[in-house]
């Protein structure tokens, strides 16, 4: 065990010097480094929010099964088939049947072809189950039909949650999808997400809508609020324009009134229909409506054909922004609710470091005077192989690009503590062998090969502990795991390759030396 | 030659009185979860203002119907955690929160941490932490199986399970709080304990090979001995990362280290006392180990 080939020395030379080079990367200037890696500091050490976003998807489903109610009337009256008592009920579509029709319908739903039932070529699913109730049929989403409404909204959220986010322009914002329905957000160096948040919060489904007169409409009415929770009008259902045919929008401020509004440019459809709603509505109000609530209800006195608007409101400057924003980056499929929400201040993050490299340096030191005290010159030996770890440490994760966290740091701290136990195996075996073997030699290479064992076996749990911690933990505990599971194999690298070389050199020297450790 | 064997008995009976005390605290008083397990928010201010104190954050804090209201100091003396349930986990809350506290202190506060755990997500970390450790005691199980004979394993699994019972026992008497950095201290206690058991297993394999003469009874003796300093050193150099820790690394991971350091303790312990002990009470002998180096 005690023997090197010099191709071996280098080698080891090579490795310990690349990643001492990598790990330099992390405290020299920018214009300095060597290449463009670093280690990413976790939203706990540089501070920033951390948002995890759930969709509430009850709406998108009650809209898809109202259209899909839509479509089975029309195709069922297509086919000349009676089907009767149409209704939408806690999530699930019953109609009734009459029985010598049943078996058709039922195939006809079940077809591998279904046109008004998809999927099943793709998924060997339908879209919908259909339940035999007798003279009811019953239809609701099978899994893989609200797999596919729940991703499909997934999707569409995600890029509205980007563009919102791109719009207001943080530093290196990461958006990531979270099973399938939720949606992660990370924004570094945001220190208050009060606006994301707000932001993030509204569905922002605009819709412009002639506000009743009468409470009478042929689409329907329904009762809406004003934003200020307490005025309300009979606001029908019939949608003029919807928030899909803005083109732009932006905070203006009115020089005539000298109030903030919101300008906006409609697309030619959205032009068209305005125009046309505000040449037969002269003298009627128009509601505008956002999420459920009106922002205003002006009263049409001119033809408006070019397509541009404004929105009043009683805005200030900032809510005219936003709104202005939201408009843009357009509505959500459904309503985002913040789930869990993490927000660490920049200063309580470089307190955070601050602390975790005083605890480090302290710990570091602590162990290096009790194994030197202990040990002499192996305990020597043992602390060069512990800053050749720690380089090692280091220079991984920059290589990796690893984010380190607050546990983190704690995990490089607990390496050093740990690190030096297979050291200790060995020394304290060979203590053993050379009571009953006087050539140090001997004795050394037998303590290594004896202990080999018991350290593989040891590493080994504490990386299963590791690896479990990696697929389980979130977030910062996540970095905890990859600096102690990463910090076992430079362990292991540095006491066999490192460790093992310095004792070699210094015991060929030392061959007959009695009490050599 | 330290005669560690003759305390077996009292230790073991020891061990499972505070087994049985440890599962009777977690089942009548429970854990103090904090809100990455309960739900809830919280809120680490910083305040210079010398009229703050922690009563009279509680006083404006608790008129604002936030349900269960916390305040404690936290760290140096300008401070303060909050914590609250947030049950009908209003997004605005913590503005509203700012803007009273301004308005009854001026405005003098920083707001310095933030979170806020929905009640399913929470009920999801506890879940995955529970597995997690779970998977852990499992996995840990099974490499000691493959490694050594099932005496060990068991052996080693009843070490664990105290190491991990008895700290969060400690934990619940000392109403010190469980949140996710503990659950990865418990995961980390598994693998240090584990790792301290494999060591003094693998010497008493050795010296099982080696003696067909001596007792299990007096061989675990030999082996605890023959590692012991090894055993107190790794101990000793963990503690002192731990401890530095502990002291210097922040408010934040004092829960942290705190569990890993009982952890340690009672992990060092259990590799001695429980796992050893078992191996005498399973009566182990050369046999055990030759009939399972002949099946290889």
């Amino acid at each position: 065990m005690l023997y090197f080939s010099k191709l071996r020395i280098i080698f080891i030379s090579l490795i310990t010097i690349f990643f001492t080079f990598v790990a330099s990367n992390n405290v020299l200037s920018p214009d300095k480094r060597f290449f463009d890696k670093k280690i990413n500091l976790g939203l706990d050490l540089q501070g920033g929010s951390y948002l995890l976003l759930e969709i509430d998807n009850t709406p998108v489903v009650e809209q898809r099964l109202q259209n899909t109610t839509t479509l089975l009337r029309a195709y069922f009256k297509d086919k000349n088939i009676r089907i009767g008592n149409l209704k939408l009920d806690n999530q699930k579509i019953k109609f009734s049947v009459a029985e010598d029709s049943k078996k058709n319908i039922i195939e006809i739903l079940n077809d591998e072809n279904s046109e008004i039932n998809p999927y099943y070529p793709r998924f060997k699913t339908h879209q919908f189950d259909v339940v035999d109730l007798g003279n009811f049929l019953e239809l609701s989403f099978s899994n893989q039909g609200l797999v596919e409404l729940k991703t499909s909204s997934q999707d569409q959220a995600l890029e509205i949650v980007r563009r919102r986010i791109d719009e207001i322009g943080t530093n290196e914002p990461s958006i990531l999808k979270r099973g399938n329905d939720r949606i992660l957000v990370e924004l570094p160096g945001l220190d208050d997400p009060m606006r994301i948040k707000s932001l993030l919060g509204k569905t922002a489904n605009l819709s412009f809508r002639f506000v009743s007169t009468d409470n009478q409409d042929s689409f329907g009415v329904e009762k809406l609020k004003y934003e200020n929770n307490i005025d309300e009008d009979y606001v029908s259902k019939r949608i003029i324009l919807s928030g899909d045919n803005l083109l732009d929008a932006q905070p203006r401020m009115d020089n005539q009134t000298n109030e903030t509004v919101v300008s906006f440019a409609l697309d030619r459809v959205g032009a068209k229909r305005f125009g046309k709603a505000t040449s037969t509505g002269i003298g009627k109000k128009l509601a505008i409506v956002l999420d459920g609530k009106i922002i205003s209800a002006p009263v049409i006195r001119d033809t408006i054909a070019s397509g541009n608007g404004q929105i009043s409101g009683g805005f200030t400057f900032q809510s005219a922004t936003d709104l202005a924003l939201l408009l843009r980056s357009g509505a959500l499929p459904a309503p985002l609710n913040i789930i869990e929400e993490r927000t660490v201040g920049p200063d309580l993050g470089q307190d955070s470091i601050n602390a975790g490299l005083f605890a480090l340096i302290i710990g570091f030191l602590l162990v290096i005077t009790f194994m030197f005290v202990k040990y002499k010159t192996f305990g020597l030996i043992t602390n060069i192989t512990l800053i050749v770890n720690l380089l090692l440490l280091l220079g991984i994760l920059t290589l990796f690009e690893a984010t380190l966290t607050l546990p983190g740091i704690a995990g490089i701290i607990l390496t050093v503590g740990m690190a030096v136990d297979a050291n200790v195996l060995i020394f304290e075996r060979i203590k053993e062998e050379s009571r009953n073997e006087k050539n140090n030699i001997i004795a050394f290479d037998s303590g290594y090969v004896k202990s080999k064992t018991a350290i593989l076996d040891a590493n080994i749990t504490t990386l299963l502990a590791a690896v479990i911690l990696f697929f389980m933990g979130s977030g910062p505990i996540k970095g905890f795991s990859v600096t102690l599971g990463v910090g076992i194999f430079t362990t292991l690298f540095s006491v066999y390759f490192i460790a093992r070389l310095f004792t070699s050199i210094y015991v060929s020297k030392n061959k007959d030396k009695v009490g050599l450790i | 030659m330290i005669k560690f064997n003759r305390f077996y008995n009292q230790f073991n009976i020891l061990s499972s009185l505070l087994i049985i005390v440890s599962l009777a605290l977690l089942i009548f008083k429970g854990l103090n979860f904090g809100i990455d397990f309960k739900g809830g928010t919280l809120i680490e201010l910083r305040s210079s203002h010398s009229k703050i104190n922690v009563s009279n954050l509680r006083d404006v804090l608790g008129q604002m119907n936030l349900g269960d209201v916390s305040v404690k100091k936290f760290g140096n003396n300008k401070d303060y955690l909050v914590k609250f349930e947030n049950k009908n986990n209003e997004e605005n809350i913590i503005e509203e929160i700012k803007l009273n506290l301004d308005k009854s202190f001026g405005n003098n506060f920083d707001f310095r941490r933030v979170e806020n755990v929905g009640p399913k997500v929470s009920s999801e970390l506890l879940r995955s932490g529970i597995i997690a450790i779970s998977i852990s005691l499992a996995v840990m199980l099974i490499y000691i199986w493959i490694r050594f004979e099932w005496q060990f394993s068991l052996g080693a699994i009843i070490a664990l399970f105290h190491d991990v019972v008895v700290t969060l026992g400690l934990f619940s008497i000392l109403n010190l709080e469980i949140n996710l950095s503990i659950i990865a201290a418990v995961l980390t206690i598994v693998g240090y304990s584990m790792n301290d058991t494999v060591v003094i297993y693998d010497r008493v394999r050795e010296n099982l090979r080696k003696y067909s003469d001596i007792k299990i009874f007096e061989l675990t003796n030999i082996s605890i001995n023959e590692t012991l300093s090894r055993t107190l050193i790794t101990s000793i150099t963990t503690l002192l990362a731990l401890l530095s820790i502990f002291f210097f690394g922040g408010e934040i991971l004092k829960g942290f280290s705190l569990a890993m350091i009982f952890g340690v303790v009672f992990g060092t312990y259990s590799s001695i006392y429980i796992a050893n002990t078992v191996l005498v009470r399973l009566n182990v002998s050369q046999e055990t180990i030759l009939k399972e180096d002949e099946k290889v």
